[in-house]
């Protein structure tokens, strides 16, 4: 297990090397300045001899490799560089957002799997009841209901109901947790919904594909209450899919959130990817996507230990 | 202070009709007796967009100005209850003497920077030279307007004299411009750059923090200069960059309003479902779009082009459509409809693109596209991505060009890339905006003088003849004159078909009946200062 492990996270450095050099080429080729929208973006009028200062401090006059070789250099050092917009440094730039970001990805994820677990289950289980037709109403819904348009609609209703809305800015919850909750909930589950569609349909068809297997069989001709298989042979096993689907899921609510964040007006990584993309903040940018990746990376080497703990096979061949 | 819904539909009816003339109109009754003001408590409020930098002298937003200045003063300012008069504001009082070529201003004794230094002549004169001469590195806008200045002196801490190279008949006027806010002499020495990072004013409120992407807040400034006044012990400006999440914020109470402007169909849902919670006020605006043509780029350096182009526009038609559903209202020229020198509807319709007969309008446009070898014409209109107004701005004219057979690419694009793309002169026709702060024609007609004086002018025109106009009518002192000059200035703009603006705005601002002593005026950029606002709870 522990060759296992060390394997994956070697694994990982590669991976994001490739990512950094592609975040960094492409974004140089993508039409826009940086210094000209900074500088002529905002309605002043400014000489070529401005601009082109303004270029050679951010170092932008040096030739690509250079630029790169010295971001690489400052990254293995941790230093991620400052955003060109605001001179601050990214990773403040970015921790400002992510908090927000990552508590709005942990509530719905809690929020997911409690509900579709059960409800995933449940389906199976009574597969062609009014229980498992109710499952399956609820989740095409959630698939087919964009989670901005369903913020929209608990906005509204708590508007119209309560005459009330949630905070606007943003409290941390060490902060004062109530007004951190009653913020964060609502975006909560309006991605929640969508979220706990998807596992719910992947847990109901593998819980119904696992129950044919022949070590279900088995366990119930052995006698094991129906209550044992389900929980310690069938669902442990229909999880694993669920698994990497809760994963993913998890790891683009990081910074996918852009339309929702609006809608709530939240400060999240989704609106500060977009504004930087906008301005061509490519320091911002570049440490943005090296942080989404980390997170894809590091989610996915979760994922790959927890099926290594919930199916022995794969902890015995490594 | 009950409003019926019938009474708010007749006040939007009432504000349609007022609108054209730069008439406000509150939607609620003025009670029989003013309450007394209330001190205390934190003003929360919308800004729509996130002041790009602090530094109002190098900025052409209102994000910066609705962020900014709370904390700063300037020299003078808009008296908004009687304007276009301008009132001291830093200055306790001026002379200007009877040739125009002499400003003096005394300042206010003990005015404090929040850094706790105090204000004195020289931090004026610091500024206004960074403002007129900007160091490397520094961008000043609207550094144009301060050509005239021969010199700037300091004789003692408390008194500043300008001299004039020439006579500028609207200097006045530009020194309450709210973009001139003043900074320390000592911030400027340290970096001339420091204002775009740091905020150090002598402004009703001191800066407490940006949290950005969500807010900027401001606490009273205790020693403002200015006795009794902030009222309020704070505020947030709470940046809601989707126009539906502003409209929520407002409607739940989170914010008491949002004081740039909404269209008139947020008005109307804000008045349906809030009934007498809420204030609207409504006026004209001193903002409006314009046709801008590159002519640097074929076809449009031929004015023939130009001109059918912008013969193809149902201006008049527009208005009527375009004001239903957008903040765009009023068919007008280069300064203001409504205003004093606001060319009348009789004269405008005789210009090239006013014209009420749009059938034959098009039929000459037609004409002059045939002259010029571009029946088949084919552009990208260059447009900003915000959905009020500019996107239906932006259909409106691709919808008129083809009704001319000309086809058009509608591209839009964040503020950021469309102004550097306008400014760096890369676009064919764009969707250019004039943001103005009073209707003086030394502001409303600087967009169009040569863009090697007013880089601002993004139709890269050069053309000696208004230069000269504009110079003249600067030094002319008498109204009358100064009008024909202005008209000839018109006239000539038109005929050559640079840019021309499309529709005037109307602006539309609510507030929470709550909020009292916000004023009012035909400009977003002024009455930003927010020291006599006070929350009647």
């Amino acid at each position: 297990m522990l060759r296992y492990t060390i394997n994956r996270v070697l694994l990982m450095i590669p991976t994001l090397l490739g990512v950094a050099v592609l975040v960094f080429f492409m974004l140089r080729v993508v039409p826009g300045d940086i210094v000209e929208i900074k500088l002529r973006g905002d309605g002043g009028s400014v000489t070529q001899e401005t601009i082109d200062m303004e270029r050679k401090r951010l170092g932008l006059d040096r030739p690509l490799i250079v630029q790169f070789g010295t971001w690489m250099t400052d990254m293995a050092r941790l230093d991620f560089g400052k955003s060109m917009w605001t001179e601050r440094p990214v990773v403040t730039e970015i921790a400002g957002r992510l908090e927000l970001s990552l508590q709005v990805a942990i509530m719905a994820t809690v929020i997911a799997v409690l509900l579709a677990i059960p409800m995933g289950t449940l389906a199976a289980l009574y597969r062609g009841t009014w229980i498992d037709y109710t499952v399956r109403l609820l989740t095409i819904g959630g698939l087919s209901i964009p989670s901005f348009w369903f913020g929209m609609l608990i906005m509204l209703t708590l508007l119209s109901l309560f005459n009330w809305l949630p905070p606007i800015t943003f409290t941390p919850i060490y902060v004062d947790p109530w007004a951190n909750l009653t913020q964060l909930i609502w975006p909560a589950m309006a991605v929640g919904y969508r979220y706990c569609a998807v596992v719910a349909r992947m847990i109901r068809s593998s819980l119904l594909e696992v129950m044919n297997e022949d070590y279900i069989r088995t366990a119930r001709a052995k006698g094991v209450y129906e209550k044992l298989v389900v929980s310690r042979h069938a669902l442990r096993n229909a999880l694993l899919p669920a698994i990497t689907v809760i994963g993913l899921e998890f790891t683009f609510l990081i910074g996918g959130l852009v339309v929702t964040e609006q809608v709530f007006n939240l400060n999240g990584i989704g609106q500060l990817f977009v504004q930087s993309i906008s301005r061509n903040d490519f320091t911002l940018i570049q440490g943005m996507v090296m942080l989404i990746a980390a997170f894809y990376v590091f989610v996915n080497l979760a994922i790959d230990l927890l099926y290594a703990v919930f199916d022995p096979r794969i902890r015995y061949n490594s | 202070m009950k409003i019926s819904r019938r009474t708010a539909l007749q006040g939007t009816a009432g504000a349609f009709a007022l609108g054209l003339g730069g008439f406000n109109f509150d939607f609620t009754r003025a009670s029989a007796q003013a309450p007394a003001v209330k001190r205390g408590g934190t003003l929360n409020f919308a800004i729509s967009a996130e002041a790009p930098h602090y530094d109002p002298h190098a900025s052409d937003t209102y994000a910066t100005l609705h962020f900014a200045a709370p904390f700063y003063s300037t020299l003078l300012r808009f008296d908004l209850a009687k304007f276009p008069a301008v009132e001291g504001d830093l200055a306790q009082s001026w002379t200007v003497a009877p040739d125009l070529m002499t400003y003096t201003f005394k300042l206010h004794p003990n005015v404090k920077f929040a850094d706790g230094s105090t204000l004195t002549s020289a931090d004026v004169v610091a500024t206004y030279d960074r403002l007129r001469n900007p160091p490397q590195g520094v961008v000043s806008t609207r550094r144009a307007t301060f050509a005239d200045i021969g010199s700037i002196e300091a004789p003692d801490p408390a008194t500043v004299v300008f001299k004039m190279k020439a006579v500028n008949a609207s200097m006045l006027e530009h020194f309450a411009s709210p973009w001139n806010v003043i900074y320390a002499a000592k911030d400027l020495a340290d970096n001339p750059a420091n204002p775009r990072t740091k905020i150090n004013g002598t402004g009703p409120f001191t800066f407490v923090e940006h949290i950005k992407g969500s807010h900027v807040s401001g606490k009273k400034n205790e020693n403002y200069f200015k006795k009794g006044f902030p009222y309020l012990d704070g505020f947030k400006g709470i940046f809601t960059l989707q126009a539906a999440a502003m409209l929520n914020a407002v409607q739940g109470g989170q914010v008491l309003g949002e004081f740039r402007g909404i269209s008139p169909a947020e008005r109307d849902r804000l008045v349906q479902t809030m009934g007498d919670k809420i204030r609207i006020q409504e006026s004209s605006w001193t903002l409006n779009l314009l046709v801008c043509f590159n002519v640097d780029k074929k076809p449009f350096d031929d004015v023939r082009v130009r001109r059918a182009l912008l013969m193809a526009i149902d201006r008049w038609g527009g208005s009527q459509g375009l004001s239903k559903i957008s903040t765009l209202r009023s068919v007008g020229g280069v300064i203001r409809p409504g205003s004093p020198m606001a060319t009348p509807e009789a004269e405008l319709v005789k210009l090239p693109g006013f014209s009420k007969d749009i059938k034959k309008s098009r039929e000459e446009a037609r004409k002059l596209l045939k002259e010029a070898g571009h029946e088949n014409l084919k552009f990208v209109l260059w447009n900003r991505n915000l959905a009020m107004p500019y996107t239906p701005a932006g259909i409106f004219l691709v919808d008129q060009w083809r009704q001319i057979g000309v086809e058009v690419e509608h591209k839009q694009s964040d503020t950021g890339p469309y102004l550097a793309t306008m400014n760096a002169g890369n676009h064919d026709v764009a969707i250019d905006f004039s943001n103005l702060f009073m209707d003086d024609s030394s502001l409303g007609l600087a967009k169009y003088l040569s863009v090697t004086r007013a880089p601002e002018n993004r139709s890269r025109s050069k053309d000696e003849q208004l230069d000269k106009l504009y110079d003249d009518h600067l030094r002319e002192r008498d109204p009358e004159k100064r009008k024909a000059m202005i008209r000839a200035f018109e006239k000539r703009v038109f005929e050559q078909a640079y840019q021309q603006p499309l529709l005037w705005w109307h602006r539309i601002v609510p507030t929470h009946t709550q909020l009292m002593g916000w004023p009012m005026s035909p400009s977003h950029n002024l009455g930003q200062q927010l020291e006599a606002v006070w929350l009647n709870v």
